[in-house]
């Protein structure tokens, strides 16, 4: 079936083809037409699921994992300072080893309020130990949804999905949704290897002591790299199987490029038509998408940025201190390689609070990153007013 | 315009972006007389909002405005009134803000007593996220998040915040804006935890969705469930069944102010410290 959908209404469905059995949710802009369309759905009975609306983020993402340890497939979805909120059961999902999956509508953080996109939200909850996913478009949501269950339900990790505010949640496109009884071909019912169960017994969340704790932690990191092969699997599954895939990162007119734009979400989209502009006026750009954050694709990035001249980072995100958070993913990842192989990387900070980076914006960081002198960390500011 | 409005409004900040025939409106200017009355003025002022169509308020209202976070606005304002006893601090918040995600902070300032006026505007959804249901949606109720109505029991506003200890609390309603300046004013002139619950409209997110959609319609209805407290004295269970009692409808000026008694306790532990020294 085919369908115009917003990239929420997109991920909503990408629940329901999943067959998520327990929604917990609260409402937040520029979310909350997830969780009304989820709620449509189980209205009219198009998914068998319990939907609860909740009384806060903290509440909602406690409701996921109550149900998910109680052995139902569950679903969320968030943003901004709701997400924030959910920070302290993000990690308790995670080291609760339990596969929650959560869509997260990229919105700028407070104050000043706004209800308009950058990264700064989801990037805050890098290091809980949760998967993430960054989307291009509504199809892409909408099939990450349905590849985040099996890469999480395979690790036993939550996986965060992430999508642009209004660029995509509010933005229709046409979509293909598969059949529920398609997508459990792909996706089969979610089997937990321990769950609350009466017959087999299991405590989840003890006190622990120093002899254990670290070897727990040890344990999400070895799922973690698992899961790199995990998703790719998954991907690669789901294109076999329903023509459509995407990658763990995504190179684009990079075979002879001497200069790659990395960009992440709906950047990347401007970034393609962009790129096709400058290779008509004769530039040496390609472009370099990273969809999976974490678990970070070091191998895939190494090889691919390798003996370029020069990297920009597009950065809709600012780690305040430090500079923009996937430049930093990608200085770490290229600094083990040999010095001659090494591209000079630069962080180009755009688009914060929904500011638009328009194919001009992007045309002119891949102008500047060819004229710049030597790289010295130093992030730039892209269209800032006096 | 009455020139006490444009004293306490940021002009240059209007027109606001409450929906046509909002009774945020009718509230905002109720809360304007009421500080007149009691002659505050706006450098004693501090107004503190969370998240919701009434969390825009601070931006109109010129004093000392905080617009924080969802639901913790209670926790915020006790910061203030803590740092600066001797300012005035009002809270202005909705039904979803101040008992869903804010209810535990509800709670407990109602049991601190804290010398702070909360105003929760009660029309019974969330507003501003498109229509989900609240705490405060009746039962049955269709909302966003209820296509077939809604199953959870709704809280009694006034009735949870005397239950935790609020020594002023009162309810009113939109359409007697005298009555509800006056509750107001008994608020703030209140010496301890003062909570008024406005019954107020949303006719674009619960009225629309309960074949209420005019905005005098929902205000009628509104106006209709009401009862004064007198009134309400001579009437029995069944008459009252349905009913919103308004009116004030608890007050307790015994109970110590949480500020006082903190300085009581400094003031008793340096005696103590000085009695020491002396011996």
């Amino acid at each position: 079936m085919q369908k115009v959908l917003t990239g929420n209404e997109a991920a909503a469905w990408g629940a329901m083809c999943a067959q998520a059995q327990v929604i917990s949710a609260y409402p937040i802009t520029p979310q909350t037409t997830i969780i009304e369309e989820l709620a449509n759905l189980v209205a009219n009975g198009m998914l068998d699921a319990r939907f609860i609306k909740v009384e806060s983020e903290h509440s909602a993402m406690a409701g996921c994992i109550g149900a998910q340890a109680a052995g139902a497939r569950t679903f969320t979805a968030t943003s901004s300072q709701g997400l924030a909120l959910m920070h302290e059961l993000l990690h308790w999902a995670a080291l609760g080893r339990l596969p929650v999956v959560m869509a997260d509508v990229n919105r700028a953080m407070a104050p000043g309020w706004s209800i308009w996109t950058d990264q700064n939200d989801s990037l805050a909850q890098r290091d809980t130990g949760w998967l993430h996913y960054y989307c291009e478009s509504n199809q892409e949501v909408l099939d990450t949804v349905i590849q985040s269950y099996k890469v999480a339900e395979t690790v036993d990790l939550p996986v965060m999905l992430v999508l642009d505010a209004f660029f995509l949640s509010h933005t229709y496109e046409a979509v293909h949704i598969p059949s529920q009884d398609e997508t459990a071909k792909y996706l089969p019912p979610y089997k937990p290897s321990i769950y609350l169960d009466v017959k087999d017994p299991h405590a989840f969340g003890g006190i622990v002591q120093q002899d254990v704790y670290m070897e727990f932690r040890y344990k999400m990191q070895v799922a973690m790299n698992e899961a790199l092969e995990v998703a790719e699997k998954a991907d690669d599954d789901f294109r076999e199987m329903f023509g459509r895939g995407y990658g763990l990162i995504e190179p684009y007119r990079l075979d002879d490029a001497d200069y790659v734009l990395v960009t992440s979400g709906t950047v990347a989209s401007t970034a393609r038509v962009t790129v096709d502009d400058l290779r008509e006026k004769g530039h040496s750009v390609g472009m370099l998408k990273i969809r999976m954050l974490r678990p970070f694709p070091f191998e895939k990035v190494r090889q691919i940025l390798s003996g370029r001249k020069r990297v920009a980072v597009l950065d809709r995100n600012i780690c305040v201190g430090m500079g923009g958070i996937f430049t930093q993913e990608i200085r770490n990842a290229m600094y083990h390689i040999p010095e001659d192989k090494r591209p000079s990387i630069y962080g180009y900070i755009v688009g914060l609070g929904g500011r638009d980076v328009s194919p001009e914006v992007i045309a002119s960081i891949a102008e500047d990153v060819q004229k710049r002198a030597v790289a010295d960390g130093e992030q730039v500011w892209i269209g800032l007013k006096e | 315009m009455h020139a006490s409005y444009t004293k306490y409004l940021r002009m240059n900040r209007i027109p606001h972006m409450w929906c046509p025939g909002c009774g945020i409106g009718i509230i905002v200017k109720a809360m304007i007389r009421a500080f007149e009355a009691v002659d505050w003025s706006s450098d004693d002022l501090s107004l503190i909002s969370g998240i919701g169509c009434t969390s825009r308020a601070p931006g109109y209202l010129d004093m000392h405005t905080l617009h924080t976070t969802h639901g913790r606005a209670l926790s915020f304002a006790t910061g203030v009134k803590f740092a600066r006893p001797d300012k005035h601090v009002v809270v202005i918040s909705g039904d979803g803000d101040a008992t869903a995600i804010g209810g535990n902070h509800l709670i407990h300032a109602c049991r601190r007593n804290i010398d702070i006026t909360l105003i929760i505007v009660n029309n019974y959804i969330y507003g501003m996220t498109g229509g989900q249901y609240s705490p405060t949606t009746p039962v049955g109720a269709k909302a966003a998040t209820t296509p077939w109505g809604n199953v959870d029991i709704p809280f009694n506003v006034t009735e949870l915040a005397k239950g935790a200890g609020a020594t002023y609390v009162a309810r009113g309603h939109i359409a007697s804006g005298v009555q509800l300046e006056r509750l107001i004013r008994g608020g703030l002139n209140h010496n301890g935890f003062a909570v008024i619950e406005v019954l107020s409209n949303c006719h674009t997110q619960f009225g629309r969705r309960n074949r209420l959609a005019d905005p005098i319609d929902l205000i009628d209805s509104i106006s209709k469930s009401t009862v004064n407290i007198r009134q309400a004295a001579k009437m029995n269970k069944e008459e009252l069944d349905g009913k919103n009692v308004v009116g004030l409808l608890h007050r307790d000026e015994d109970r110590m102010e949480y500020c006082e008694a903190y300085e009581q306790i400094i003031e008793r532990a340096q005696n103590a410290q000085k009695n020491r020294g002396r011996r």
